[in-house]
Formats: structure tokens, C-alpha cells, sequence
């Protein structure tokens, strides 16, 4: 495995921790970390301190019955039993995202789009669009900037520009003002998820007319 | 039966022996005294959040079910008992209040990229005590800590964070940043 250079941002994984990150970002975020040890530590600390915060705070108080009720609650709960997860013997994606695609690399039905082909991912998140984009080796990533943020984790494969090169778990984050065209490494298909800001959605003809004029 | 409030964290390493014996046996003093505990900080944290009385109990009596059935899960090694409780109680929240998904990844996939062996240094944070974690706490200045404290027992993503202290977005950010690394550089100090 070669070192991860891209780290996800803080701010979003200290709100991946607070549980006040969108479910979209949310499963970039796993992902990477599923692919990058160091990130988990950072995630760890950041529950750490929300836990010893937790300890600090001021109790509040409840009703009086607070406890009888739980313990009537328990009272009437069956035995835990504990569900066997069934897994793979060895997987190329990382879970959460095999779950969200219904099977590992070799399952997935993409759709063409020239030199790549993507997979739109289904979520309940409104706010963001998450996809599975595969690069042919050697190939430019197709132009898919609106002018949001953009998080593109490497999943199998490396991309680069004249800048920089991100490899497997790197994260490209960029926030729509960097306009430059990255290749997918010559080495083999660059698979990446890109999670973007979802559009913004206009009902009215008219305005989706005028949205350009506006710079919306 | 009224709870007496206690207004100190119980001592280091109790929950964890607590969480173990429910796991274990099913043990309801132990339980009970968890729930005595933790119990005011959960519904505490959950009222912070929801800032609706009830949810916050109902909430807080679904944690409490629920740290009960996933005792079991609870590995010392990996972590603090405190550090576990916040993430079953945050989870209980995002799950049965903000009703959203929240993806993660499984310890035990086979894809997941393992970690580093226990001397290596990156595994440096983990081994802090959380008696460590009060006390690098208490070096940081009161706004940073406050920043943090936000981040974490507000229903509110930075964005809003930034629009209640009327700071812009980026600044929140850099702020936040800078109060988790000094927090980092406190802990390595405690080492
Ligand atoms: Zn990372």
C-alpha cells in the first residue's frame, strides 16, 4: 500500500464525529477512512474529547420515573442475540460503499460516458450527489465541476495533473474555483467517488433562464 | 426515586468495568450505576442538541437500551468508555431524530487498510488515559475549547456555527483547526 498523501479535511471529519455531516460527504469520509489508519486515530481523538466532554457536562435531570421506565424496558427485552455479519474473503472496495452498490468491483453495472464510465449512487441526501466514476488508464477525467465543493477519494488506480498525483485513499478536495483537467495514471483504470454539492434545483422556467445572468 | 446529580465525572476506568460486567453478565448494578452516571450527561448532551425535554429522556432511555444490547461490542483496548457512550448517543440522535443515514466503515472488512503495529508512533493518541484528555483540556484557552464544544453539543454543522457567532465560514474552520492541534500538541506533552 502506498502512503496516503490527500488526507480528508478536518472540518469534515470533526462534523463526521459531531454527526452533523450529510450522508453524502459522510460516505466519502468513511470510505477514506476504512483506507487510511492515520485519519481513524484523528477520528478517535475527536470522539475521545466529545467523550470526556461528555463526562464534564452538567447532569440535567429527568423525571422520577426515569429509571423504573428503563428498567421495565429491559424487564421486557428478549435475550441479546448477537447477528452474524457475513463478509467476503478479500473485497477491492471498502465498506460502507460496497453496501450502497450491492456487490464488489467485478458486479457493477456502469454506464459509458466516453473515456469513463460512472454509476450514480443512491442516497437520502438531498444536499449532495454521489457517484462511481472509472477512468480509462491513461485517459483525462471528464469535466464534472459546477462550481461547488468536490471530494474525489481514488479507490483502485492514481489520477494527476501538472500539480499533483493522488493515489489509493488519496482525496482530492476542491472547491469548484480550480479549473484544470487531470489523467488517470497509464498503470491501470483509475475507479474514484466523487461527492459534489447537489445542484441547486429551480422550479420556475424563468428562473432557471435568468440562473446564468445571476451567476446562481 | 429522584437521581442525585453528581456534578463529577465518575472515576477513570469504572464505566469501562461497568460496560464489561453487562457484557458479561448481564449485571443490572452495574447497569444502574452506569445509568446513575451517565445517565443526566446523556440526556444532558441529547437536550443540547434536540432542545426538547422529552426527546432528549426518550433519547437519552434509547442510548441507555442500547449501550445494554451492544455491551458486548465495547473493547476497552480500542478506546474510552466515554469516548463509546457519545458515539452510541450521537448515533441514537442522528438515527431516530434527524432520521439520516450516517455511513461507516467495519473494523473488520477485508478491504479496510489495517493499522500500524501498537510501538508505532502514530499509535500514539490512542494510548492516552482519558485523565490525560481533562487535563490538556484544561491548557487550552476557554474560546477554544468553547469551539469545540460547539462543534460537538450543537445541532450545527460549521456553516452554522459561523452564522450564530457571525465569524466567516473559513475562519470557524482555521479556528477549529487550530484548537484540535493544540489539543494534539497538549496530549504529546502528556505522554
Ligand atoms: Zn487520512
Amino acid at each position: 500500500m502506498t502512503q496516503i498523501r490527500h488526507h480528508i479535511g478536518e472540518d469534515l471529519l470533526i462534523e463526521y464525529a459531531a454527526g452533523t455531516l450529510s450522508e453524502g460527504w459522510s460516505l466519502a469520509v468513511a470510505c477514506h477512512l476504512a483506507m487510511c489508519p492515520q485519519c481513524r486515530q484523528q477520528l478517535a481523538l475527536a470522539e475521545a474529547t466529545a467523550g470526556a466532554m461528555l463526562e464534564e457536562l452538567q447532569p440535567a435531570d429527568g423525571p422520577s420515573g426515569s429509571w423504573d421506565a428503563l428498567k421495565a424496558r429491559l424487564d421486557a427485552e428478549p435475550e441479546p442475540k448477537a447477528k452474524p455479519i457475513a463478509r467476503p474473503a478479500s473485497a477491492t472496495l471498502p465498506e460502507p460503499l460496497r453496501s450502497y452498490l450491492g456487490g464488489d468491483v467485478e458486479s457493477l453495472k456502469w454506464r459509458n460516458l466516453g473515456n469513463a464510465r460512472q454509476i450514480l449512487i443512491e442516497t437520502d441526501d438531498e444536499t449532495t450527489q454521489t457517484r462511481l466514476l472509472c477512468i480509462a488508464a491513461g485517459k483525462p477525467v471528464p469535466e464534472h465541476s459546477h462550481g461547488g465543493r468536490e471530494l474525489t477519494l481514488v479507490l483502485t488506480g492514481s489520477f494527476h495533473d501538472e500539480l499533483d498525483s493522488f493515489g489509493p485513499g488519496d482525496v482530492e478536495d476542491a472547491d469548484g474555483s480550480v479549473t484544470h483537467q487531470p489523467i488517470a495514471g497509464p498503470e491501470a483504470d483509475c475507479i474514484c467517488l466523487a461527492v459534489t454539492d447537489a445542484p441547486l434545483k429551480f422550479s420556475s422556467r424563468l428562473v432557471r433562464l435568468i440562473q446564468p445572468i445571476l451567476g446562481i | 426515586m429522584t437521581q442525585p446529580t453528581q456534578a463529577g465525572a465518575p472515576p477513570p476506568g469504572e464505566t469501562s468495568a461497568q460496560i464489561v460486567a453487562i457484557a458479561a453478565t448481564q449485571d443490572m448494578a452495574a447497569f444502574e450505576a452506569l445509568f446513575r452516571d451517565f445517565g443526566p450527561r446523556i440526556r444532558a448532551y441529547l437536550l443540547k442538541l434536540t432542545r426538547d425535554r422529552q426527546a432528549a429522556e426518550d433519547l437519552m432511555q434509547e442510548t441507555m437500551l442500547a449501550i445494554w444490547r451492544k455491551a458486548g461490542q465495547f473493547d476497552p483496548a480500542r478506546g474510552q468508555a466515554s469516548a463509546w457512550i457519545f458515539t452510541i448517543a450521537r448515533n441514537i440522535w442522528i438515527d431516530a431524530w434527524r432520521k439520516q443515514k450516517r455511513p461507516t466503515f467495519d473494523h473488520d472488512d477485508p478491504a479496510l487498510v489495517p493499522d500500524p503495529e501498537p510501538d508505532a508512533p502514530e499509535r500514539m493518541v490512542l494510548s492516552q488515559s482519558g485523565a490525560a484528555l481533562h487535563e490538556a483540556l484544561k491548557t487550552l484557552p476557554p474560546e477554544q475549547v468553547e469551539l469545540i464544544r460547539l462543534s460537538f453539543f450543537d445541532d450545527a454543522s460549521h456553516s452554522t456555527i459561523a452564522a450564530q457567532t457571525g465569524l466567516p465560514i473559513g475562519t470557524v474552520k482555521s479556528r477549529i483547526r487550530l484548537a484540535f492541534g493544540r489539543l494534539r500538541t497538549a496530549l504529546e506533552e502528556f505522554k
